[in-house]
Parts: C-alpha cells; sequence; structure tokens
C-alpha cells in the first residue's frame, strides 16, 4: 500500500471528495453517453447486477415500461416476454458512470442529466424525475407513463439541454447542495429546496430558449411541481463525487451503497470495482391508506449514493420537514440518527454546513471498519414501492445498509493486502 | 359510506399526516380513513383505496382533505375533534437528554475533549481492552468492571505509572471525586479527608460515618481489591497517597485495606510515615496495639472514621473507640439459640463482622473465604452474599432482595439462630428502598421463629448519608419500626449482636509511639495528570452501565455515556481483521 497507514489513505479519499466540483453540465439521450446501450436491446438497471428472473416486481414493471417507450414491443404480455427469453441485455446502472433511482430503469433515449467533476474530468449520469405518482421507476408502465417519458425526451430535456447551454458554465451543484441543506433538504427524503433553487437558477435560461410558449409553460409547470426533482441531480452528483475518490483504490472508505431488491452491494475505495453484497432489508416506514407493511417491496435503487456521499439519511437532522419518518420523537430521534451516523464516519463535510446540527458538516466518507466494528448499519432514507408492479409508490421509510456487506469488503481487502 | 372533510388552505406535510391518518384510524367504528393534501396524486392515491368522492375532487392542493369510511356518521365530528387536537398537539414530546450519547471512542472524545477520566463497566473479558485505549489517549480509569487477569491488572498500572495516570480498580466498586460519586457510592459532603481504599463497602462505611459525624471527604479514591497483593505492589494505593499528599485541600489521608502482602505493607507504611499529612489506616483484620508516628492504625472501619474526625477537628486521638456498652434488655433466649447469622451485601462490611465474632470467639481475626462464607463455624454463620457464588447471573444483593431474603427466611427456620445481623448500604447504584424490600421476609422469619417459641433479634446498620438517593432517617425509621435494632456503625452493630448471645471482644488501648524514620528517600512528587484530577471537579467518559451517569447528572459532573458493546458484536474473526486494517 502506498500509504502508511489505513487512516492515511482513507484521508486520502476524504481529500478527493472534499476537492470535488462537480458542474450540471448537459442533458442528453442515454445512447450519447453510454455506447453499451446502441448494441441491441439493453437496459441499464439499479444496484448490483441482478437476472430478469431475480428481479423484485417494481423493476420488472419498469424493464416492461422501457420495452414499450423504446419500441421494442407493443404490449405488455409481449415485452415480458422478450425479457424473460434473454433478448435484453442488463447492465447495473453503476457499470456505466450511472445510477437510477428505485428500478433504476434507463434506456437509450431517456434523457439523462451529466454531471461533471471538473477536478477529476469524470463525469455521471442518471435519468430525470418523472414526478410522484404512476411512475416508471416504481414500475408503473401505463400509457400515461409512456406518454410522460416520451415528453420528457421531446420537451423536457431538450429544454434543460439549451437553457444549461446558455449558462456559461453549467450549474455548480456544490454551491446549490450547500444552500439547499441550510434550507432543510437531505437530498433523497427532501429535495424541494434545491429543486426550487434549481428552478431559480435555470428559469433566466428557459425564457431565452427558443420553443413553442405552451411547452415552455409546461416545463416550468413540470419543474414547479416537482418537488424532488432534485433528487436524480443530486445522484448523479454523488456518483460523479465518489467515482472520482474511486480512483484512490486504497483505504476503507465507501464509494457506492446500491439495492437491486434482491441484494444490498457495496464497494470500498480498497477494492476498486468489486461488489460486495448481501440480502437487501425491507424498509419500515409510513405507509398510505390501504397499504401495509406488507405491501413494502425489498430496498431498491441506486439512490442510497447519496447516503455513501454523506447525505440522505446520514444527513437527517439536516431536514426537519422530514425526521419523522425515523420515529415518533422527531426532532430529537433525527438528531440522534445523525450523530449515531458521524460515529462510523472518518470525518465531516466542512462544504456542506447544517445548521441544525450546530453548523457541523454532513458526514463524510462511511468508513466500512467503523460500521464492522460498532455494528451501526447505514441509515438510508427511501420510498417505498409496492412489491407487485405497476402498483407505484406506497409509503415512505428508512432502512439499514446489512452490515454483512462491510464485514464481506473489510475481509477481502484483508486478504487483497496480504493480511490474512 | 364515505364522509368528506375539506379544511380549506390547511397545509401539513404529508408525513404529518400519515402519522395523523395512523392516529385517527385507531378510532372505533371507522372501516378506513385517509388524510392527504388534495394534490391531483394524492387523489389517485385516495381513488385507489377506495376513498374517492366529488368533494375530494372539487378540493385544491392546498386544501387538507379528510375521507372517512363508516357507518356510523355521528363518529364525524369525533374525527374532526380528533384531527384539530392533533394538529394542535403536534409538538411532539420533548425529553430532551442533557448530555451526549455516543458509541466510538473517537466520538466520546470529540464530544467531551476536556475528559479526564474513563468509568468502564464492560464485561470483564474486555475491559482490559477497554482500560487500555482509555490509557492510550490519556484519561485515568476508574474500573469497575471484576474478571480482569491479575496480569492485566499489573500491566495496566504499570502502563498508566509511566504516564501520569491512575487505574483505579479492577472490580472497583466505588470513588468519590471531589464529591462526585463514582458507581456504588454515597452522596458525602465534602471535606478535608482523603481516602484511598482497596474496599468499596470499606470507603462507603468510613465516608458515611464521617458524613455522619459532620466532617467530609476531599477525594475517595478506589484502588481494587488486589492492589495490595504481591504482583501488583500497590501501585495505585501509592500514587493515590502522593495525590493526596500533594492536594492542599486534605488534611488527613485515610488508607482502608485489607492485609497487605509483607513487603507491600512495609513499603506502604513507610510511604506514610514518610508524608507531612497524619494518616489513618486500617488494614482489615490487623489488631493494632499503638498508633505509630503520624501514622494511626485503626481495628474497625468505625474507628477509623472516628480517629480521623477527630484529627480533622484537632481533637486528641482517644486510645480506642471500639468498645462501648452494647447490651441489650430483655434478650429472652431460649435454651441452643445461641448463633449468629450475619447476611451482608457489602463484602467489607461481612468481614469486618467475621472479624469481630471470630475475635470474641477467640479464633483470631483473619478473614478466610469458603463459598462465600467468612465466618461459619458452631453455627456461626457471615456470609457475603455479594460473593461471586451467589451473584452468577443474578444481580448484586445491594441491587436485588431476593437471595438475602432467601437467607433471612432459612436463618430464622434455625432453632440456634439468636441474632440475624443486616447492612442496608444506601447511595448510588443500590436499591431504592431495600428496608421495604426485606422487611416482609424480616417480618416472616420473626414470625415463623415466634409460632416455635423463639424470640429472634435483628440487629442491622445502615450505611448512608442524609444526602443520599435515598432517605437515611427515613430507612433508619421504617427498621426500628418494624422492630430492629438499628446501630449506626457496622463494628456497633455486630458487637450489639455478640452482647445478646452473651459474647465481647477486648479491644486494645492503644499508645502513641514516635515513629521509626525509615532513612529511604521517598518522591512524593506526582504528575500534571494526577494533580489535575485532584484539583478540579472530573469530566467523566461513563464506558458501560448507563445507570452509573445518575450520580454524574445529579452533581452536574460533565461527562458523555458510551454506550459501549463488544468489537464487531463479538466476532471474533472480524475483531481480528479489523485490527489487521489499521
Amino acid at each position: 500500500m502506498k500509504y502508511n497507514s489505513m487512516d492515511e489513505a482513507n484521508k486520502a479519499v476524504i481529500d478527493k471528495i472534499t476537492g470535488s466540483a462537480p458542474f450540471l453540465v448537459d442533458v442528453v439521450p442515454a445512447k450519447e453517453k453510454v455506447k453499451e446501450l446502441n448494441d441491441g436491446k439493453v437496459l441499464l438497471h439499479a444496484g448490483p447486477p441482478i437476472k430478469w428472473e431475480d428481479m423484485t416486481g417494481p423493476m420488472q414493471g419498469s424493464c416492461i415500461g422501457a420495452s414499450i417507450y423504446e419500441g421494442w414491443a407493443a404490449t405488455p404480455e409481449e415485452a415480458e416476454k422478450q425479457l424473460a427469453s434473454g433478448e435484453v441485455k442488463f447492465i447495473p446502472c453503476h457499470h456505466v458512470n450511472a445510477v437510477g433511482p428505485m428500478g433504476g430503469i434507463t434506456s437509450a433515449n431517456m434523457p439523462v442529466f451529466v454531471v461533471e467533476n471538473r477536478t477529476d474530468g469524470n463525469e455521471a449520469y442518471c435519468i430525470m424525475n418523472e414526478g410522484i405518482g404512476k411512475v416508471l421507476r416504481f414500475g408503473a408502465n401505463s400509457q400515461e407513463v409512456i406518454d410522460r417519458l416520451k415528453w420528457m425526451q421531446n420537451v423536457l430535456g431538450p429544454t434543460i439541454s439549451k437553457a444549461l447551454k446558455l449558462t456559461e458554465d453549467g450549474l455548480n451543484l456544490n454551491v446549490m447542495i450547500a444552500k439547499a441543506i441550510t434550507m432543510g433538504d437531505e437530498f433523497h427524503q427532501r429535495n424541494i429546496a434545491a429543486s426550487l433553487i434549481f428552478l431559480k437558477e435555470i428559469s433566466p435560461y428557459i425564457v431565452q430558449v427558443e420553443m413553442d410558449d405552451n411547452d415552455r409553460k409546461d416545463v416550468i409547470q413540470f419543474l414547479a411541481d416537482t418537488d424532488q426533482f432534485f433528487l436524480n441531480i443530486a445522484m448523479a452528483t454523488a456518483k460523479a463525487v465518489m467515482d472520482a475518490a474511486r480512483q484512490i483504490e486504497e483505504g476503507t472508505v465507501v464509494t457506492a451503497m446500491c439495492r437491486n431488491g434482491k441484494d444490498f452491494g457495496i464497494r470500498i475505495s480498497g477494492m476498486g470495482d468489486e461488489w460486495f453484497t448481501a440480502p437487501v432489508n425491507t424498509p419500515q416506514g409510513l405507509f398510505f391508506t390501504g397499504y401495509s407493511q406488507e405491501d413494502a417491496n425489498p430496498d431498491i435503487g441506486d439512490s442510497a449514493i447519496t447516503e455513501t456521499f454523506g447525505v440522505g439519511g446520514m444527513a437527517m437532522i439536516a431536514a426537519p420537514g422530514v425526521t419523522r419518518f425515523v420515529g415518533a420523537g422527531g426532532f430529537d430521534d433525527a438528531l440522534a440518527t445523525s450523530n449515531e451516523m458521524a460515529e462510523i464516519c472518518v470525518s465531516q463535510n466542512s462544504n456542506f454546513t447544517i445548521p441544525t446540527w450546530d453548523f457541523q458538516g454532513a458526514c463524510l466518507g462511511i468508513d466500512a471498519r467503523k460500521v464492522v466494528e460498532t455494528g451501526i448499519e447505514p441509515v438510508i432514507n427511501t420510498g417505498i414501492a409496492h412489491k407487485k408492479a405497476g402498483m407505484g409508490q406506497v409509503g415512505a421509510g428508512t432502512v439499514r445498509a446489512p452490515k454483512e456487506c462491510f464485514e464481506k469488503a473489510l475481509e477481502a481487502y484483508a486478504i487483497k493486502l496480504g493480511l490474512i | 359510506m364515505l364522509h368528506t372533510i375539506i379544511k380549506k388552505n390547511s397545509y401539513q406535510d404529508s408525513i404529518n399526516l400519515m402519522l395523523l391518518t395512523n392516529s385517527v384510524s385507531t378510532m372505533e367504528g371507522l372501516n378506513k380513513v385517509q388524510i392527504m393534501m388534495a394534490t391531483p396524486a394524492n387523489k389517485d392515491i385516495f381513488n385507489t383505496a377506495g376513498l374517492h368522492t366529488p368533494e375530494l375532487e372539487a378540493a385544491e392542493s392546498n386544501d387538507m382533505a379528510i375521507v372517512v369510511d363508516t357507518d356510523d356518521a355521528s363518529l364525524i365530528d369525533k374525527v374532526l375533534e380528533k384531527v384539530d387536537q392533533y394538529l394542535k398537539d403536534q409538538s411532539i414530546s420533548n425529553k430532551k437528554q442533557s448530555f451526549e450519547t455516543v458509541r466510538t471512542w473517537d466520538k466520546a472524545v470529540d464530544a467531551l475533549p476536556g475528559a479526564n477520566v474513563a468509568m468502564i463497566s464492560v464485561p470483564g473479558q474486555y475491559a482490559a481492552d477497554e482500560a487500555d485505549k482509555a490509557l492510550d489517549r490519556g484519561l485515568h480509569v476508574f474500573l469497575f468492571s471484576d474478571n480482569v487477569s491479575i496480569e492485566d491488572e499489573l500491566r495496566l498500572k504499570q502502563k498508566a505509572h509511566d504516564k501520569g495516570l491512575l487505574v483505579m480498580g479492577p472490580d472497583c466498586g466505588t470513588g468519590i471525586l471531589d464529591g462526585v460519586p463514582f458507581a456504588f457510592a454515597n452522596v458525602v459532603n465534602k471535606g478535608r479527608i482523603g481516602i484511598v481504599g482497596a474496599s468499596g463497602t470499606g470507603i462507603q462505611e468510613v465516608s458515611t460515618i464521617i458524613d455522619r459525624l459532620g466532617e467530609g471527604v476531599s477525594h475517595a479514591i478506589g484502588t481494587g481489591g488486589r492492589d495490595l497483593k504481591d504482583p501488583i505492589g500497590a501501585i495505585t494505593m501509592m500514587d493515590g497517597i502522593r495525590a493526596l499528599e500533594n492536594h492542599s485541600q486534605t488534611e488527613i489521608i485515610t488508607i482502608i485495606s485489607k492485609p497487605p502482602a509483607e513487603h507491600v505493607r512495609n513499603e506502604v507504611m513507610e510511604l506514610l510515615q514518610s508524608l507531612t499529612k497524619p494518616v489513618v489506616a486500617v488494614f482489615l483484620g490487623e489488631k493494632p496495639e499503638q498508633y505509630v508516628g503520624n501514622v494511626y492504625q485503626a481495628y474497625t472501619l468505625a474507628e477509623t472514621a472516628y480517629i480521623a474526625v477527630d484529627l480533622a477537628k484537632g481533637n486528641e486521638v482517644k486510645p480506642d473507640y471500639n468498645a462501648g456498652d452494647f447490651t441489650v434488655a430483655n434478650t429472652d433466649l431460649k435454651e441452643g439459640q445461641r448463633t449468629l447469622k450475619g447476611l451482608y451485601s457489602g463484602g467489607t462490611l461481612a468481614s469486618e463482622a467475621a472479624i469481630l465474632i471470630s475475635d470474641a470467639l477467640g479464633l483470631g481475626t483473619h478473614i478466610k473465604n469458603e463459598e462465600g462464607y467468612v465466618l461459619k463455624h458452631e453455627g456461626h454463620e457471615v456470609v457475603d452474599l455479594g460473593d461471586d457464588k451467589y451473584t452468577q447471573g443474578k444481580p448484586h444483593p445491594m441491587i436485588d432482595p431476593e437471595t438475602r431474603s432467601k437467607f433471612i427466611e432459612e436463618a430464622g427456620a434455625d432453632a440456634s439462630t439468636a441474632v440475624i445481623l443486616l447492612d442496608f448500604v444506601l447511595g448510588y447504584g443500590s436499591h431504592d428502598d431495600m428496608a421495604s424490600a426485606l422487611l416482609p421476609s424480616i417480618q416472616k422469619a420473626v414470625a415463623t421463629a415466634k409460632e416455635d417459641g423463639r424470640t429472634l433479634h435483628v440487629v442491622a446498620t445502615v450505611c448512608g448519608t442524609k444526602n443520599d438517593p435515598q432517605s437515611y432517617d427515613g430507612h433508619v425509621k421504617a427498621l426500628k419500626e418494624a422492630g430492629i435494632i438499628v446501630k449506626e456503625t457496622n463494628n456497633e452493630a455486630v458487637r450489639t449482636a455478640l452482647s445478646i448471645v452473651g459474647l465481647e471482644v477486648e479491644d486494645y488501648e492503644k499508645k502513641h509511639v514516635e515513629g521509626e524514620k525509615s532513612g529511604k528517600e521517598f518522591d512524593l512528587s506526582v504528575s500534571d495528570e494526577i494533580a489535575a484530577l485532584v484539583s478540579d471537579r472530573p469530566r467523566v467518559i461513563n464506558v458501560g452501565l448507563k445507570g452509573f451517569t445518575d450520580a454524574l447528572a445529579d452533581t452536574g459532573t460533565q461527562f458523555v455515556q458510551y454506550d459501549w458493546r463488544p468489537i464487531a458484536g463479538g466476532n471474533a474473526r472480524m475483531a481480528k481483521i479489523l485490527s489487521l486494517l489499521k
């Protein structure tokens, strides 16, 4: 190892994280950035690698929707047949510099955000947020869903792309995140402040884009209505930053956490691209009427990249508005949660200071060693999908990353270093 | 049937409304209820739940919609009432903890950067490791944990000594640092008498008598029971003595121990005789015949306290404090009723009872311990119910009355029993009201004896102060009202019991002789860390038992609670990997 100690290696990793300069620079069809999507029928999915038959309902529903959206199939039945026959190739988003929420299903023509990390020159991608209700990421695939995706492809994506090109430099995401965290966002369960900041930054440019006025009105209305719009930008940001941190190639800092509905996967800085997996937990939370814990799909989505980055559940204390997802104690429970998460992190991120935490910085660098030593598993704020495809979101709550992933990662790293 | 209530322009966030929905759902007579803001997306959710109504459809995004499915329309008003009440009371209960709880050493030190003492009460097998970590962070250690090997104890104490730190323990039950009770300790007035003790209840007995006599304690430093044994060589005791010698508010130094190993005793005595301050020493089981120089050796714990108080007050020290008139009128004993049963929760108090009884029986004053019995002779018994033999998988008898109740009832049924001797140890850590907890079995024992035509005497001592969390006066009163003879000190209680069966202890009139200076030069200086420990209020990281923070909180002491758990949940392989990934 080129570092004198594990602490020193981890310090190098977190320096990469704090030194990163992510910018939102464009929105393009996924196939322009992910060359693998041009090679026949290919879908990206959330989490570590998974086969069609192992996918849970929402992810399968998303695949069906994406097949119809891409024109591979005319009906859900036809799509399902193709998918089950192995005609469609699956690649984890994480393997192609991308992340995807919930099912994370990303196909060639879906517009993706392009986040560039200017310190290291790497990019990360994430599809755009469709709003709430019947949406593809929760497995819905009705005509309404497909129509919205088409509109995003034809109107929303190109408009934001054009608007971003009018900016001199793209949008500086560190600044937007730093502002929004003081306004009560934790970037997983709550993104309303960041979404408003995004709208504030982008609308002066949207009004300059040459386009149909009704389309312009629809775009602004959609951005104004979509409280979680920034979540997907935050995910691409976190991915761009954590991928840069992976270049250190030593240390025990967690560089990715994601779930595919079956397995929870993590990467640590010292083990490069290797996934360490364990069966996912099922989120606990509050449910819409008519639904209960029974209906909850096991944990799913790449959105835990936000927690990897130190926000989301790790920064629960930043978002008093959503603290009650962690329990009836409200603010005190949120404080206890963030304090607990600080126990398993290397340091705190001075870029993102949290007023409600007495201006302590957000968590920085989950140390897999500390997770194993204390048994404190990282907490993830998450939406809860119905386990049946197409039913959509049924609640929201929290879930823990299984300790076993971290144990496996440390064991593999100790073997790699020749320590055992 | 569906009923809709629309609260116009009444915004609540969705989580709050989910909690509200859950709360309202608990009302009887409702089939279903959903409360949400009437946004288009939420209207879909109402629809899916079968709760869509025209009124809902007409509502707007900033309206709160309550849709209730019930067969009893009269409930609608109640639902509305409940909703309004909930929204009014939504300031959720706020039970603020005034201290921080952490899960790692790093965070503990972050949370209390000025910490100087770690109080450690983790399971024995992990205790040495945690003590090591505390010493590495420059913290003095109060090690409550037991089952630490003597090798580990020696290593820790040597390491601490080299770093200028104190290891109080292992198996250190009691300490008082600048008035702050550690573990099982009493609320004792602050004053000019300093204590270093290798015995928990020994410190409790001496410090509470000092308090009740109107004097006070500067510090009571526990050393752990083995400190004066051979391999350890009184490392902590001697550092503690030096600390008190250098502490200007301490005028009298008191040391408490079982008889030390011979050469350790000599070394400690030489150190004591080189001090500038008067010293009271008790080595339980040694029956001193004289006071030597500045060192006043006592026979009993009570005598130790009395001498210290007289020295503090500038009174002349008397030749003996133990003897007195302990006769009890109308003992009314039946033929064959001649034995004493000492049933103790405090180990050192049990030992003291055993010493006095065997002294009275002419058996000498050595302490032994056979299966928890510190005395077992011709029916006389003194049991240390806090011995490992009785605490396997059971709480200590200072916390839990069960084992002692059983022994009391057995003693009552034994026709030879004349007296049951009991201690009631108050203070932090102990049971809230042991008098009330034990009285039923005491009364049962007395009644059993009475049915058998015997008068059973019960003699008790209460070890505590007026400021203890339990009521000292209340305990004494409750016991006396129950017909129990309550004595000020354990010494008096035991002698009272002895007199009931016609026995008594002969005491020496101790002469005061000049000390022999050994000529050996002792370095009496202490490290900056130890000087700082005794010159100020401790700042504590409590590693383990949360209950120990009560005393810290009550005394306004700065502390942080470290909710300790075994590394990697006790997974040995992962613990090893963690130790390698440094």
